[in-house]
């Protein structure tokens, strides 16, 4: 393979992870944390890193092995590997963001059953080599990410008027100046830190993305018909 | 098949080595964690130059239903100052909340007055009922400075109920339950004061 095509591949894997096959978008998968934890924007880049890890940490091993792992016994490997790697992650959250770690509570070890984890490790890791799956794992992540945080960033300031609360818990001290207050003396507007805030706004974003991807289409259409009619 | 076994057993094993290798060396700092989010919260109550003695090992657990409001054991953490009783703070359970128990923190001083009290953990609702909670208003400091004496068993209510205490706008249930939670555990403090300052660690069935 010439260096050419392994940077398209590259590429294309970036793109997928971020827009194309977004997990929380296309694949729609791991809603559960993405509907319950992104009631402010810290909180949805808390979960968004943790998960982005475990995908990068699994995706990795899962390529590492994937040539001494026979078929009949991956998934149980599969979930071996990334159950240890969630615990990992929850202890050593545990010990270094202790306050954040509470805010996101049962959310950190259900990133084990964020089934966003086990499709990426059968459907990419298992087939690629290394470098590529830890890539993929790492944009995969990085496109749940900011889908956290885009949820968590319109529902914080729609529900509590700003942004950025209690980016102490993560950043440490020097973080508390990062909150913006949008709007001086807001009341709040509960509906939006609520459980049915979280599926209104994905809602939105899905059909947000859906008509950026048709006028895109729409656009390309048009491009290809002007071509094809100055060529004749 | 056999071979099969054996990669699964090398992973189940290799994954649990890198388990336990991680948790032998986050145990410790987890556990500092849990002692200072612990104590700062004590320290809120209780200022840290009131007591010298570390209150988060001295504590007794205590099970009584009827005034602490759990079937489990609650602690009862001792503040002394040069070996003198200084407060207890007392963490307790109101059971009756509008979404199931609210975990409290009530300090009373020696003289039966309270130092205050502190939400630790609930679950009522977002924008009314989470009012108890200091990050979203001072209610619950209407508690400081209040003592069985100063306020008649009448006057332990919500002013709805003819009480002294406030209510929250659109919220009732959720000051009414922390209202009778802090008055029972007062009442536990009458009536025990003398035994839960006792060296001994032990448990109180009574």
């Amino acid at each position: 393979m010439n260096v050419t095509t392994t940077l398209n591949r590259y590429k294309n894997i970036i793109y997928d992870g971020l827009w194309v096959n977004n997990p929380a978008f296309v694949q729609l998968l791991g809603l559960c944390p993405l509907l319950a934890v992104t009631s402010t924007v810290v909180n949805g880049l808390g979960l968004g890193l943790a998960t982005t890890l475990t995908l990068v940490a699994s995706n990795g091993m899962v390529s590492l092995m994937r040539h001494w792992v026979r078929p009949e016994i991956r998934i149980p490997v599969f979930v071996l590997i990334i159950a240890a790697t969630v615990t990992i992650i929850e202890l050593i959250m545990n010990a270094w963001f202790h306050e954040l770690y509470n805010i996101l509570g049962i959310f950190i070890p259900l990133i084990v059953t964020n089934c966003a984890i086990i499709a990426r490790a059968e459907a990419f890791a298992s087939k690629n080599t290394v470098p590529s799956s830890i890539l993929d794992g790492l944009f995969m992540g990085l496109g749940f990410t900011a889908v956290l945080v885009t949820l968590g960033a319109m529902r914080e300031a729609i529900g509590f008027g700003t942004l950025f609360q209690q980016a102490h818990l993560m950043f440490g001290e020097s973080a508390r100046e990062l909150t913006i207050t949008l709007f001086d003396d807001y009341r709040g507007y509960l509906l939006a830190i609520l459980p049915p805030g979280a599926f209104i706004g994905l809602g939105l974003l899905l059909a947000g993305k859906n008509i950026i991807d048709k006028k895109r289409v729409a656009r390309e259409v048009r491009i290809k018909a002007n071509t094809a009619e100055a060529i004749s | 098949m056999i071979i099969s076994a054996m990669v699964l057993a090398t992973f189940a094993g290799t994954g649990t080595f890198f388990i336990a290798y991680t948790y032998e060396n986050t145990l410790d700092r987890i556990n500092e964690n849990k002692r200072i989010a612990l104590l700062n919260a004590f320290h809120v109550l209780i200022k840290p130059e009131q007591h010298d003695n570390d209150m988060f090992t001295d504590y007794i657990s205590v099970t009584n239903k009827e005034l602490l409001g759990s079937n489990k054991a609650v602690n009862i953490y001792r503040a002394r100052k040069q070996g003198k009783p200084v407060a207890v703070i007392i963490n307790s359970v109101a059971p009756d909340g509008y979404s199931g128990n609210i975990d409290l923190l009530v300090a009373i001083y020696n003289n039966g007055t309270l130092a205050g009290v502190r939400v630790i953990q609930h679950k009522e609702t977002p924008g009314l009922g989470d009012a108890i909670d200091t990050s979203r208003s001072n209610w619950i400091l209407g508690f400081n400075q209040q003592s069985l004496t100063n306020t008649s068993k009448q006057q332990w209510a919500v002013k709805k109920d003819g009480g002294k205490f406030d209510q929250l706008t659109g919220a009732t249930i959720s000051p009414r339950a922390i209202v009778k939670a802090v008055y029972n555990t007062l009442l536990f403090y009458k009536k025990n004061k003398n035994s839960l300052f006792l060296k001994i660690k032990k448990t109180d069935k009574s």
